[in-house]
C-alpha cells in the first residue's frame, strides 16, 4: 500500500476521545395495526481512532441504527451527538457539513456507480460543488486512491465492470476519504467480497485507522471479521443492544445467551468436521 | 459408474466477447460427485464456479455456450456441448429433474406480487403442465411437512419472510420434482450465521430423506463448506486445482491456491485477533489470455521454472487429487499455512 500523504490534522480528533454517540435512539415503524420497533433505546459511543464493530442477524436493527447515524432516516426518540454537539435535528448547511464528516460505504460498490462513467469521472463529480482546480482534484484523487492500495492507473479511466469486486469497494472508500471525514460507516462492506479480497478490504479499513486515526464503524453479521478489525463490539438482537465491550471480552468471555447462541452458530473451518451431523 | 451419481468429464463453457475471441471459463473440467454426497465447489470471485455450475445444469444462455463435455447422472449421458447448437429443447426434460439449478440470489427472484403457493404452482408447470393446483400443493405441503418446516409458509408473500426463510424455501421448491442433483450457488451468502446453519441442517436433511442423491455446493465460504461437505474440489482460473475429501483437504492443502484461501478464513478466535492476513497477492489472470503453464504461477510463493512452461498434471495420492509442480516435489506434504500471513 502507498504511503499516503495526511490529511488535515486539525481536523482529527485526538485518539480515544469521543467522536459519534447515540443516546437512548428508538426507531419505530408504522405497519397496519399498530407499529414495529427496529431499533429500541440504543445507546452507543464512538471514539476516534477506534473500530466499533456491530454484529447481529438479520433484521436485528444494525442497518437501521447506521441509517439514523447517518441521518439518513429520523429518529423516534432520543438523541444523535458529533463531537459533543447534538446533531439529532440538523437541517441544511448543517447536515450537509455532518455529511461530509461521515461518510458511509455500503454493500454492494456496483449500485453505487454509474455504469456508463469512468471512475474519475465519478470520483470528480462527487467534488464537484467543492470548487476545487483540476490539478487540486487530480491530486486528491491520487491521494485517496494512494490510502486504499490503488493507483490512479489502475482505476481511474476504467469503467465500473472493469474493476474487480476488491477494487471497487476500494474506489467507493477512496470516494469516501475525498471528503476528508472523521467517521466512516461500512454497511456489511465486505460481505460480497470473497476471503481473500475480504481480507485486503479489512486491511485498507485497519491502515486507515492506524495512519488516519480515523473512527470506523463497522456493520457485520461476520463475527470473525469483527474479531480481526474491531476494538469494540456492540451485538444487537431484535432491536436491543444485549452486549457490549472490547472485542476481547464479547467475542472470547461472552456473558449474554445470544451472544454466545451467535458465537455457537459460526461455521468453524476445523471444529466443525467432528460432527458431520449438527447439533 | 459404480457409487458415482455424475461424472461430467471435460467441460469446456466459453464466454463469446466483442472481440471474436472467446473467453473460456470453464476450461477442459472433469468433476464427479459420488451417490448421496456433498461436494463443494470453492475459489475466488471469477473463478468459474457459478459457469461450471450453469453447465452441468444444462443452462447455457448466451454470451456462455459450452463448447465441449460430458454429462453423466445414473444411466443418463448427455451431451452437453450440444447446448451450443440450439439443442435447448433436448435439455428441457432434464432440467430441474435430472440435475436442478438454484442460482445465485434466488431468494430474490420471488415475485412480490404472489405469494409462494404460486411459485409452487408456476414451478411444477413450467415441468409438467398437466400438474393440478391441488396436486403441486400437496406436493409442496407434504415435503415442507417432512422436513418439518411451517406449511404456512406457502400462503405468504415474500416480503412477510426472513432471508432465510425465503432461502430454504427456494431450496424447497427447486427440489420439488426429485432431481437427481441439486447445484446450490452460493445459498448461504447472504445469509446470518443462525440461518447458515438452519439452510445447511435442512440441506443436510435432505440428502438423508432420499430427495435428491447429491448435491454440488458452491460458494467462497470455505468453513460453510467445510461444515456440510463430503469432498471439497478447488478451482482457480477456469481449472480445477485440487479436489479431494474435505476433511483431507482442509487439513492437509496440497495447493499453495488451497492454502492462500484457508489463510485467508478469518475465525473468531484468539489468532486472528493477532495475526495479519494479507490475502493472495496479485489478481486472477484474464481468463482470455491466462498465463501459461500452472495459471497460478505468477501469485505463488512457490513458484519455480516448471510452473511457468508447463501445466501440472494431475497427481493422485490416495482419493486426493492436485495439479501442481510443487506438490510432486514434495510428496504428501501439506503447503506452509503461513503462506498467506505477514
Amino acid at each position: 500500500m502507498s504511503d499516503p500523504k495526511s490529511l488535515d490534522p486539525g481536523a482529527i480528533p485526538p485518539a480515544g476521545s469521543p467522536v459519534l454517540a447515540a443516546s437512548h435512539v428508538t426507531k419505530q415503524f408504522r405497519v397496519s395495526g399498530g407499529h414495529i420497533t427496529a431499533v429500541d433505546d440504543v445507546s452507543v459511543e464512538f471514539h476516534a481512532g477506534k473500530v466499533l464493530a456491530v454484529v447481529g442477524e438479520s433484521g436485528s436493527g444494525k442497518s437501521t441504527l447506521a441509517r439514523m447515524l447517518l441521518r439518513l432516516m429520523p429518529v423516534t426518540s432520543g438523541t444523535i451527538t458529533y463531537l459533543g454537539k447534538d446533531v439529532t435535528n440538523i437541517r441544511g448547511a448543517e447536515l450537509r457539513a455532518y455529511w461530509r464528516d461521515v461518510q458511509a460505504v455500503f454493500q454492494d460498490p456496483f449500485a453505487s456507480f454509474n455504469q456508463f462513467f469512468t471512475v474519475g469521472h465519478m470520483l470528480r463529480r462527487g467534488m464537484g460543488a467543492a470548487g476545487l482546480s483540476a490539478e487540486t482534484l487530480d491530486e486528491l484523487i491520487e491521494t485517496c486512491l494512494g490510502y486504499v492500495g490503488l493507483k490512479p492507473a489502475d482505476a481511474v479511466h476504467k469503467y465500473p465492470h472493469q474493476l474487480s469486486g476488491g477494487q471497487r469497494q476500494r474506489v467507493m472508500i477512496a470516494r469516501a476519504l475525498m471528503m476528508n471525514p472523521k467517521v466512516l460507516l461500512a454497511d456489511e462492506a465486505t460481505s460480497m467480497l470473497d476471503a481473500s479480497l475480504r481480507v485486503s478490504a479489512l486491511n485498507v479499513l485497519q491502515h486507515l485507522r492506524e495512519n488516519l486515526g480515523l473512527t470506523v464503524l463497522f456493520i457485520t453479521h461476520d463475527i470473525g471479521q469483527a474479531c480481526y478489525l474491531a476494538d469494540e463490539v456492540v451485538v444487537m438482537e431484535h432491536g436491543l443492544v444485549v452486549e457490549q465491550g472490547t472485542t476481547d471480552a464479547v467475542i472470547f468471555d461472552p456473558k449474554n445467551a445470544y451472544t454466545k447462541r451467535l458465537l455457537a452458530d459460526v461455521p468453524d473451518l476445523k471444529g466443525s468436521l467432528k460432527s458431520r451431523k449438527l447439533d | 459408474m459404480s457409487g458415482i451419481l455424475m461424472r461430467a468429464s471435460n467441460v469446456t463453457a466459453v464466454y463469446a466477447a466483442d472481440t471474436g475471441k472467446d473467453v473460456p471459463a470453464v476450461d477442459n473440467v472433469t468433476l464427479e460427485v459420488p451417490d448421496g454426497q456433498i461436494v463443494g465447489l470453492a475459489g475466488e470471485s471469477g473463478c468459474g464456479k457459478s459457469t461450471l455450475g450453469n453447465a452441468l445444469a444444462m443452462i447455457a444462455n448466451p454470451p456462455l455456450y459450452v463448447v465441449a463435455g460430458k454429462l453423466e447422472i445414473s444411466d443418463t449421458e448427455i451431451d452437453l456441448s450440444t447446448l451450443a447448437k440450439g439443442a435447448n429443447e433436448v435439455h428441457r426434460g432434464h432440467r430441474g429433474a435430472t440435475a436442478s439449478l438454484l442460482p445465485q440470489g434466488a431468494m430474490n427472484a420471488i415475485s412480490p406480487t404472489l405469494r409462494i403457493r404460486d411459485l409452487v404452482v408456476d414451478v411444477m408447470r413450467a415441468h409438467k403442465r398437466d400438474t393440478t393446483k391441488a396436486e403441486a400443493l400437496d406436493r409442496a405441503t407434504d415435503r415442507l411437512k417432512m422436513l418439518e418446516m411451517p406449511t404456512r409458509v406457502l400462503d405468504s408473500y415474500s416480503h412477510q419472510l426472513s432471508g432465510g426463510m425465503k432461502q430454504r424455501m427456494v431450496t424447497v421448491i427447486s427440489t420439488l420434482l426429485n432431481p437427481q442433483l441439486l447445484i446450490a450457488d452460493e445459498p448461504t451468502s447472504a445469509l446470518d450465521v443462525s440461518s447458515q446453519k438452519a439452510l445447511i441442517e435442512m440441506l443436510l436433511a435432505m440428502v438423508e430423506a432420499k430427495i435428491m442423491r447429491g448435491v454440488i455446493f458452491i460458494t467462497h465460504d470455505l468453513p460453510v463448506l467445510s461444515m456440510v461437505t463430503d469432498r471439497l474440489a478447488i478451482m482457480y482460473a477456469g481449472k480445477i486445482v485440487e479436489d479431494g475429501p474435505t476433511e483431507e483437504l482442509v487439513n492437509n492443502a496440497r495447493h499453495p491456491y488451497t492454502s492462500a484461501l484457508l489463510s485467508s478464513v478469518l475465525d473468531p478466535t484468539e489468532e486472528t485477533r493477532t495475526k495479519h492476513v494479507l490475502g493472495i497477492p496479485g489478481s486472477p489472470p484474464n481468463l482470455g489470455n491466462p498465463p501459461s503453464g500452472c495459471r497460478f504461477h505468477p501469485r505463488c510463493k512457490f513458484a519455480m521454472p516448471a510452473c511457468k512452461l508447463e501445466e501440472p498434471a494431475f497427481l493422485h495420492e490416495g482419493e486426493h487429487e492436485v495439479a501442481c509442480w510443487w506438490a510432486m516435489e514434495h510428496l504428501n506434504e501439506t503447503v506452509p499455512m503461513e503462506v498467506n500471513q505477514a
